[in-house]
């Protein structure tokens, strides 16, 4: 509960960020919320040398309209995202589904950038974010980069981010009229998904996946079957196809399997699937 | 009015909720040192050797301590009836026997070097073979904690004195079920601070603890450290709750006067999260084998509780624990055809204490368990089958199968209130409404009732009460509250019994120097017996003071009438010449010898809360997830002081109950690696997995103490258990489930579901 020592640095900008990062390399970790970061530093389970903290950059937390989709600043906090108007007009999945990350101080604290920096297969919204076919921008010492979410989480709690690199927006497609819905399987209001699905509808339907592998993943049966014109039912109780969910002190693989089903046939089901 | 009786908020919270409490990890202690455990990573393992060098050289680390460096006794088993050869190192010798057992303890300036030095202690370990399960524990090829033991078991009562004869019955039903481990989890972890007074033969031990009772404590750093009772000194400040685990002696505490004497400095020691989880004491943790007998008409006469009882590493108050559930092991019921026997067995887990109801939940839970099962297999309704084996009201005191003697009660009547509060006959509709529907999520109502054992094994609670020159009033009292709100209520009893104002009344506890004997705050006995004393101790106050009084006044004593509204003395026909408290307090100072009340208060017996408790929850039968939409509550626990202390009392141990039949569990591996070592697993509940309470009121005062009072610190934990978990498995009955284990989480509901029989239980 106490960690191990370590150096702090402020970067007062994005740039000294990155320029801080490079100077590190390995050894250094960037400190947003810090909700993910710190209990595995006082755990011991992460020991970095130095910590750059980019929680003062209030230029890197926004949430903007950019016309057929909406830009997020990473430093955004989950409350700022599930208390956004913009978000509940356009992208009414991505607040929704903020407004179910832990309690109210982690929302207050927790960032968008680093839940998805994070890349835990668990959370939430990873998921959210691959559901809607959201873009990552990440910036380093050669400029920017965009990313697809299907392209970002590589591994457990791993990203394409390079070392010197820093995630600095995510761009989420408007959802306009199609239907979508996010259901969370947990124990305590507060606590991580067991399982969760994010469905959203459409020509494309899209169906993500929450801990039912190392990564945060979509039901790419699921979503085969829907365009090729399966029923709700029927697509749904392909959920878990291609998945590998963990074993955990709250589940076992085949009952996450099960969740992941009923949850996608649920999900579906709201989001006006027949 | 008496103020007794009435909802008088807490005097305590003014301070807590300004942040100017005492906890000792706040206390400011000049020159201390920080002590961090190094702790085995392993949970049974040879120690083959400790290297401190490196720590040593760490900047900031001023010592490391090992065993050998330790000149003390090892603790005794808590009690002569176990196994003597399981004693326990303060740090392990030669062998570590769980996962958090102090190996080395290191002291540093910086309370975050600990950590670091802690690292660098590097230990040998040549591993053992584990025993993580207590029923492994008895296996005739099973490793031996203590091998000089011969055996794992560390406590035994068996069967000859109780036991059961089950041929007369029509139905017979047997079930193993096991109620978990679990974790006490208080907010402020174990924390003290230790230093000595003076030099040499002189010298004193102090020791600033938070725990449930400074004497205990004491008494045991005087057999340890082999010091008479004038030079050790044990203060409790402020505690941030305990649940029962903060009541034995931990090997840290013990340590810390050791250390400081080592270094010649004060030493302080707050754990960690993880630590508590895994160090301090666990509760619960009994493999149950049930065994019920009756008639088709519903009475049951027999009834057959064995019980394994896991005691952890190193046998403590929890393996002395089914001595408490044998005592209630028939619970409500009549039923003198009983029989009970036990073994606790040590295994390489955190060695179990008590836990809010420390043995007598575990008692409950079997029996109340027992009766849906035979409910179901003789097809009759739970309520009515309880009704037809409960003691009458007009059998008290009553003496159950394993000899204890009930005080009163009225059980029917409390069944009769929280059925009708409940609606029972149209919960009963909608359920079978939604079967016939083949709805998904299923209806279930559960019934617990119970009957538990509050202020026993004798012993007595010391209070006192001094009129200071101000009028004002001094109050000592042997129990040590832990959250509870003692300063409170016993201000009430003390203003009612004098007529001065609580704002006038101060309490004290939890000092050795300033208190002269006490007990713990344990088994709900606090106001009882502690209250009992200080109300006696007002009373004794109000006669010395009768005869001031008489003095003052000049008249006979006979002839001084006690104004108790007011607060004031007068003769008999002249009520406008008056002494009043501060009149006596101020004369008294004159003299230097105050008016003391003092009293030592013990009951000729134990008392019995009773009551029942109803939980209403919703399964849902494709995924297992249980939402408990209702608890309603029946406590009585005699007269009620003060309601709304009672009714926190009661809404804690709901939770807390309802958290063990739903939620929470200590669990390890295989190899006996803590699973559970922090708050992201080990799932405490919290206010959005609760429903509103519905408490309905019922007091039926008990002959055993002046107050009529009972104990009420524990019956929500042990009511609520059965209570929430039998509707769970009522939800599902239909669907063939006839039990499951707690906690009962959604995978467990949902593999029940699975494995279910295809033929519905026969009617
Ligand atoms: C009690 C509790 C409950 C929680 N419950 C949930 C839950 O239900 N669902 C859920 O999804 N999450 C939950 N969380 C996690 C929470 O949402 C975290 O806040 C979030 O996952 C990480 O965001 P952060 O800003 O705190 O990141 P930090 O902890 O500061 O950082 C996390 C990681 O991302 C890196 N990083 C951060 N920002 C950037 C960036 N801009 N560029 C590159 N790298 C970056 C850091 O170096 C670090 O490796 C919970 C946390 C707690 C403490």
């Amino acid at each position: 509960m106490i960690p191990a020592p370590f150096e702090y640095l402020r970067a007062g900008s994005a740039e000294e960020a990155i320029s801080l990062l490079a100077e590190h390399g390995d050894d250094a970790k960037v400190l947003a919320g810090g909700h993910s970061l710190l209990p595995l530093m006082k755990l011991r389970l992460a020991t970095p040398g130095v910590l750059i903290d980019i929680g003062e950059l209030r230029e890197l937390s926004y949430i903007r309209d950019g016309g057929d989709h909406v830009a997020i600043g990473a430093l955004t906090c989950h409350r700022d995202l599930e208390r956004s108007e913009l978000l509940q007009h356009e992208v009414p999945l991505l607040s929704f589904t903020a407004h179910l990350v832990g309690d109210p101080q982690v929302r207050n604290r927790g960032t968008i950038g680093g839940s998805l920096a994070h890349a835990d297969p668990a959370s939430d919204l990873p998921a959210a974010v691959l559901g809607l076919g959201g873009t990552l921008v990440v910036t380093g010492r050669e400029g920017s980069r965009h990313l697809a979410a299907d392209k970002f989480f590589t591994g457990f709690l791993e990203s394409a981010l390079a070392p010197d690199e820093l995630l600095t927006e995510i761009r989420v497609p408007k959802t306009g009229d199609a239907g979508w819905s996010y259901q969370k399987f947990n124990r305590r209001a507060q606590d991580w998904a067991i399982v969760a699905v994010a469905a959203v509808t459409g020509p494309q339907p899209r169906v993500a996946l929450v801990n039912m592998g190392p990564t945060p993943m979509r039901a790419a049966a699921t979503e085969a079957a829907l365009v090729s014109g399966a029923s709700a039912a029927e697509a749904a109780e392909l959920a878990a196809d291609g998945t590998e969910p963990p074993t955990d002190i709250n589940a076992t693989p085949d009952y996450r399997e099960h969740l992941a089903r009923v949850l996608t046939r649920r999900a579906l089901a709201e989001a006006g699937v027949a | 009015m008496s103020i007794l009786g009435n909802s008088v908020v807490r005097r305590e919270d003014p301070a807590l909720l300004r942040g100017e409490g005492t906890f000792i990890d706040g206390m400011e202690i000049e020159g201390a040192l920080h002590a961090t455990f190094v702790r085995s990573t392993i949970a049974h393992a040879r120690i083959s050797s400790i290297e401190v060098r490196q720590a040593l050289e760490l900047d900031g680390v001023v010592d490391v301590v090992t065993a050998a460096d330790i000149d003390l006794p090892d603790l005794s088993p808590e009690s002569p009836i176990m196994n003597a050869a399981m004693g326990r190192p303060l740090l392990a010798r030669d062998t570590v026997r769980f996962v958090g057992e102090p190996v080395a303890v290191v002291l540093t300036e910086e309370r975050y070097h600990g950590p670091d030095a802690a690292e660098l202690v590097i230990v040998d370990y040549e591993p053992l073979a584990p025993v993580v399960d207590p029923l492994s524990a008895l296996a005739a090829d099973a490793p031996l904690l203590f091998p000089a033991a011969g055996s794992n078991v560390g406590m035994e009562i068996d069967a000859r004195s109780m036991q059961a004869d089950f041929s007369g019955c029509d139905v017979v039903v047997r079930k193993r079920i096991r109620n978990q481990r679990v974790a006490p989890a208080p907010i402020e972890p174990r924390v003290a601070a230790a230093w000595w007074e003076g030099e040499g033969e002189q010298s004193r031990l102090v020791l600033y603890l938070a725990c449930q009772g400074v004497h205990p404590i004491q008494a045991k750093l005087m057999e340890v450290y082999g010091l008479p009772a004038d030079r050790v000194r044990v203060v409790c400040p402020d505690v941030g709750g305990s649940f029962g685990a903060k009541a034995g002696t931990y090997p840290e505490w013990v340590l810390l006067g050791a250390l400081s004497r080592r270094v010649g400095r004060p030493v302080r020691w707050t754990e960690t999260r993880t630590e508590n989880l895994t160090a301090m004491g666990h509760g619960r943790g009994q493999v149950q084998d049930i065994t019920i007998g009756g008639t088709r008409d519903g009475r049951v006469t027999a009834y057959r509780l064995e019980v394994v009882q896991d005691a952890g590493a190193y046998p403590a108050i929890g393996a002395l624990l089914p001595w408490m559930t044998r005592s209630m092991v028939t619970g409500v019921y009549d039923i003198p055809n009983a029989e009970f026997s036990a073994r606790s067995v040590v295994t390489n887990t955190t060695p179990v204490v008590a836990y809010r109801g420390a043995g007598r939940p575990e008692a409950a839970a079997a029996i109340e368990r027992a009766m849906d099962l035979f409910a179901t297999e003789i097809g009759m309704d739970p309520a009515e089958v309880r009704r037809r084996n409960f003691i009458p009201a007009d059998a008290f005191p009553y003496t159950n199968a394993a000899g204890t003697t009930y005080d009163c009660g009225a059980y029917e009547k409390a069944l009769d209130l929280a059925l009708e509060a409940a609606g029972y006959e149209e919960l009963r509709a909608e359920q079978e409404r939604r079967r016939q529907a083949g709805d998904t999520r299923a209806l279930g109502i559960g019934l617990a009732t119970y009957v538990e054992i509050t202020a026993f094994g004798g012993g007595g609670e010391f209070g006192s009460c001094e009129l200071r020159p101000d009028g004002s009033v001094l109050v000592k009292t042997g129990s040590n509250p832990y959250g509870q709100g003692h300063h409170t209520v016993w201000s009430q009893l003390v203003s009612a019994r004098l007529g001065i104002p609580m704002e006038k009344i101060e309490v004290v506890h939890g000092d050795t120097d300033l208190i002269p004997s006490s007990s713990i705050t344990g088994g709900s006995r606090s106001v009882q017996l502690a209250g009992t004393a200080v109300w006696d101790a007002a009373g004794r106050l109000v006669d010395l003071a009768r005869q001031r009084a008489a003095d003052h006044l000049e008249a006979a004593i006979e002839d001084i009438v006690f104004d108790q509204s007011l607060g004031r003395f007068y003769v008999a026909g002249t009520p406008a010449v008056d002494v009043t408290w501060a009149e006596l307090g101020a004369a008294a100072d004159g003299t230097g010898n105050p008016l003391v009340g003092l009293a030592n208060f013990s009951a000729p017996g134990a008392t019995f809360p009773f009551g029942a408790h109803v939980a209403v929850v919703e399964v849902d039968t494709e995924t297992g997830s249980v939402e408990l939409s209702r608890l309603i509550a029946v406590d009585d626990a005699g007269t009620i002081l003060n309601p709304l202390l009672a009714e926190g009392q009661v809404h804690g141990g709901l939770a807390q109950g309802a958290a063990q039949a739903l939620l929470e569990e200590v669990r390890y591996d295989a190899d006996g690696n803590p699973l559970t070592s922090n708050f992201a697993d080990y799932g405490v509940i919290s206010a959005c997995e609760l429903p509103m309470f519905e408490r309905i009121p019922m007091e039926t005062p008990t002959p055993v103490n002046p107050l009529g009072a009972k104990g009420i610190g524990e019956s929500g934990t042990i009511g609520a258990t059965p209570a929430v978990q039998n509707a769970v498995i009522d939800a599902v009955a239909h669907l063939g489930v006839d039990h499951i284990d707690p906690p009962l989480t959604p995978e467990r509901v949902w593999r029940a579901l699975q494995a279910r029989s295809t033929d519905p239980p026969s009617p």
